[in-house]
C-alpha cells in the first residue's frame, strides 16, 4: 500500500484490459482490492482465512477465464460478480461439509452465477485428473511433456537439455511419453 | 503410416508447420479417413487441455505469490465483527471468571451455613419431628389397644387378601369369615390370573366360615372337585399340607397336626405346625390322602410355628346351613377322592385349579 495507485480500487475496465494484456499488476490490484470483502463473507459464515483464500482464488480464476474467453460483459460490477461467485462456491463447500445450516449471512447484493461455477467445477475435475496423470507419469517424461506442450520449448532445446544424441530419439521419447500420459489420463474415472 | 509418424504429422498440421502441399494432402486424408480425423480432434483437445492446465498452474502460482504479500490477519481482524469489551473479556477469560464465580458462591454458602443462617428453619423441622414422634407413639398406643381387643379374635388379613377353595364344581367357594368380613366387594382369582366377581351367600362368624358363590358370567364349570371333605376328626401327628396365596403366586406348605384343640382349648380348631402367612387364611388343609380336613384360619402371634385350622366338620355344617333361597340347587359335595394314591406333587398339581386368591375391596 505504498503508492496511491496500488491502494485505490481499480476500475473494472482497467482490470479487464489488464487481464487481457496479461498484466501482472492488474491481477495484483484486483486481488488486493476485493480480498477483504471475501474474507468478511467467509469468516462470518463459519469459514477460516484459509477457506477464504481458496474460495477467493477460485473466483479470480473463474473471472480470469471468463475474461480470457471474451464473454465477460461489463454489465454488472466486477465486485458483484466476484462476490456472487464466492458466495456460490462457499455454499457448495458448506453443503459438501454438511455444515450448511440453510442460512448465509450476506454483505452485498449478488447475481445468479450457477453456470459459471458449474463450468469451473467440471474443468477443475479435468485438471485434477491431468495433475495426477502427470504425477504418475514420472520423470523424465513429465518434464519433457511440460516443456514441449506447456512451456512451448522446441524439440531442439529439449534434445539438448536432456542430452539426447539426436532429435529423432527425443521425438520418439516424447511420443512414448504422450501415449502413456493419455493412457493414464483416460484410465482415471 | 506408423502411429508415431501420424502424431508427428498431426502436430505439424496443427502447429501450421506444413507446406501448402503437405497441408492439402493431409486435409484430403482427413476428409477420407474418419479415423484419422478423430485422432486429429482428440490430439487437439488433449494438448489444449494440457496447455490450459499449465496456464492454470501458473496462474495459481501467481495468485499465491500475491497472497503472500497480503496481511491476512489484519484483514481478518478488520472484517470480523468486533464485540464489545465485556464480550471480549468473557471470551478470553471465561474459564477464570467461572472459577472465580464458583468460589464466590461456595464461600457465600459456607459462610451462611457456618454462621447458622441456614439453620434458622431447624426449629420448625424439629417441631415437625416432635409432632411426628407424638403421632407415632399415639398410633402405637392405639395399635396395642386394638391388639388387646382382638387378641381373642383371629387375625384379620392385613392385606385384605386371603385364600379360598372350591367346594363344588359350579363355583361355591369356602373361605374364612375374617377374610371377607366388612368387604364392599369380593373377587376371586384363579392360578391362571383370571378374576371373577363373587357373592357372599353365607357367613358363620362363630366358626369363622364364609361361603362365596361366583356370579361372573365368564366363569366356567371347574370339573369334578378332586378332594373329599372329611367329616370325622383327624388323628394327631397326621401329615397335613396346605396350598394358598400369602403372595401373588400360590405357596405350598406342609407339616403335622399337632393338637386336637385350638387356642385355649378351643374345640373348633386343630393346632397345626405348617408354615403359614396372613394370606393363607381361608385355604384348605388336606391330609396325605387328599381329604380336606380343615380351613387354615389364623396365626398365633405369641408362639412361633403354632397355627390353627378350623375342623372340616364345621365347614360341612356351614354348607348344610346355607339358606336355600341363595342357591339354585342344593350343593352336592364330592364323595370320590381322586388324590388318594398320588404323590404329593401330583396332588398339588391337581388341586391347583380349585384354590383361589380372595381379593377384598
Amino acid at each position: 500500500m505504498n503508492t496511491e495507485s496500488k491502494s485505490s480500487i481499480p476500475t473494472d475496465s482497467e482490470i479487464v484490459f489488464g487481464i487481457l494484456n496479461n498484466s501482472e499488476n492488474a491481477i495484483r490490484r484486483l486481488y488486493v482490492a476485493y480480498f477483504p470483502m471475501v474474507m468478511q463473507l467467509i469468516l462470518n459464515n463459519n469459514g477460516t482465512p484459509d477457506d477464504a483464500k481458496d474460495i477467493y482464488q477460485e473466483a479470480i480464476i473463474v473471472l480470469y477465464n471468463k475474461v480470457k474467453k471474451g464473454d465477460f460483459e461489463l454489465n454488472s460490477k466486477l465486485k458483484t460478480f466476484i462476490y456472487s461467485v464466492c458466495r456460490r462456491l462457499w455454499l457448495k463447500r458448506l453443503s459438501q461439509m454438511n455444515r450448511y445450516g440453510g442460512d448465509i449471512h450476506d454483505f452485498h447484493e449478488h447475481l445468479p452465477v450457477e453456470s459459471e461455477v458449474e463450468e469451473q467445477g467440471e474443468r477443475d475435475i479435468q485438471f485434477t485428473k491431468m495433475q495426477s496423470a502427470l504425477q504418475l507419469l514420472g520423470e523424465p517424461c513429465k518434464t519433457i511433456i511440460e516443456d514441449f506442450y506447456i512451456h512451448n520449448r522446441s524439440m531442439q532445446e529439449i534434445c539438448e537439455s536432456f542430452g539426447y544424441t539426436n532429435a529423432d530419439n527425443a521425438k520418439t521419447q516424447k511420443y512414448k511419453c504422450l501415449q502413456r500420459l493419455k493412457k493414464l489420463f483416460f484410465q482415471q474415472k | 503410416m506408423r502411429d508415431e509418424q501420424l502424431i508427428e504429422a498431426i502436430e505439424r498440421y496443427l502447429n501450421g508447420e506444413m507446406t501448402a502441399e503437405e497441408r492439402n494432402a493431409f486435409e484430403q486424408l482427413r476428409r477420407e479417413n474418419a479415423e484419422i480425423d478423430s485422432r486429429v480432434v482428440e490430439h487437439q483437445q488433449f494438448t489444449a487441455l494440457l496447455r490450459q492446465y499449465g496456464e492454470r498452474v501458473a496462474l495459481e502460482k501467481r495468485l499465491n505469490a500475491i497472497h503472500q504479500e497480503i496481511d491476512v490477519h489484519a484483514i481478518a481482524d478488520e472484517v470480523t465483527a468486533h464485540p464489545s469489551w465485556i464480550v471480549q473479556l468473557w471470551r478470553h477469560h471465561h474459564s477464570k471468571i467461572s472459577v472465580a464465580a464458583s468460589i464466590a458462591i461456595i464461600a457465600v454458602l459456607a459462610t451462611l451455613f457456618f454462621s447458622g443462617y441456614l439453620n434458622n428453619n431447624n426449629s420448625y423441622t424439629e417441631l415437625g419431628r416432635k409432632v411426628d414422634i407424638l403421632n407415632n407413639s399415639n398410633k402405637k398406643i392405639i395399635k396395642s389397644i386394638n391388639d388387646i381387643k382382638s387378641a381373642q379374635r383371629p387375625l384379620p388379613s392385613d392385606k385384605y387378601r386371603g385364600t379360598g377353595f372350591a367346594i363344588t364344581s359350579n363355583g361355591l367357594i369356602a373361605t374364612s369369615y375374617h377374610v371377607i368380613s366388612g368387604a364392599d366387594s369380593v373377587y376371586v382369582q384363579d392360578v391362571a390370573g383370571r378374576s371373577y366377581k363373587v357373592k357372599v351367600i353365607y357367613n358363620d362368624p362363630q366358626s369363622d366360615v364364609s361361603i362365596l358363590k361366583v356370579v361372573d358370567s365368564s366363569f366356567k364349570n371347574l370339573g369334578q372337585v378332586p378332594y373329599t371333605f372329611k367329616r370325622s376328626e383327624s388323628d394327631l401327628a397326621e401329615n397335613v399340607f396346605t396350598f394358598g396365596f400369602p403372595q401373588d403366586s400360590p405357596v405350598y406348605g406342609d407339616g403335622r397336626l399337632t393338637s386336637a384343640n385350638g387356642l385355649n382349648g378351643d374345640t373348633l380348631d386343630y393346632e397345626i405346625s405348617v408354615p403359614i402367612n396372613p394370606g393363607n387364611s381361608g385355604g384348605p388343609l388336606l391330609d396325605s390322602k387328599g381329604n380336606v380336613i380343615g380351613i387354615v384360619k389364623a396365626k398365633e402371634t405369641r408362639l412361633e410355628g403354632v397355627h390353627f385350622a378350623l375342623k372340616s366338620g364345621y365347614l360341612l355344617n356351614a354348607i348344610k346351613n346355607i339358606p336355600e333361597d341363595s342357591l339354585t340347587k342344593i350343593p352336592v359335595l364330592n364323595t370320590e377322592n381322586t388324590l388318594a394314591n398320588l404323590t404329593r406333587q401330583q396332588q398339588v398339581k391337581k388341586i391347583k385349579p380349585y384354590v383361589f386368591m380372595v381379593k377384598v375391596y
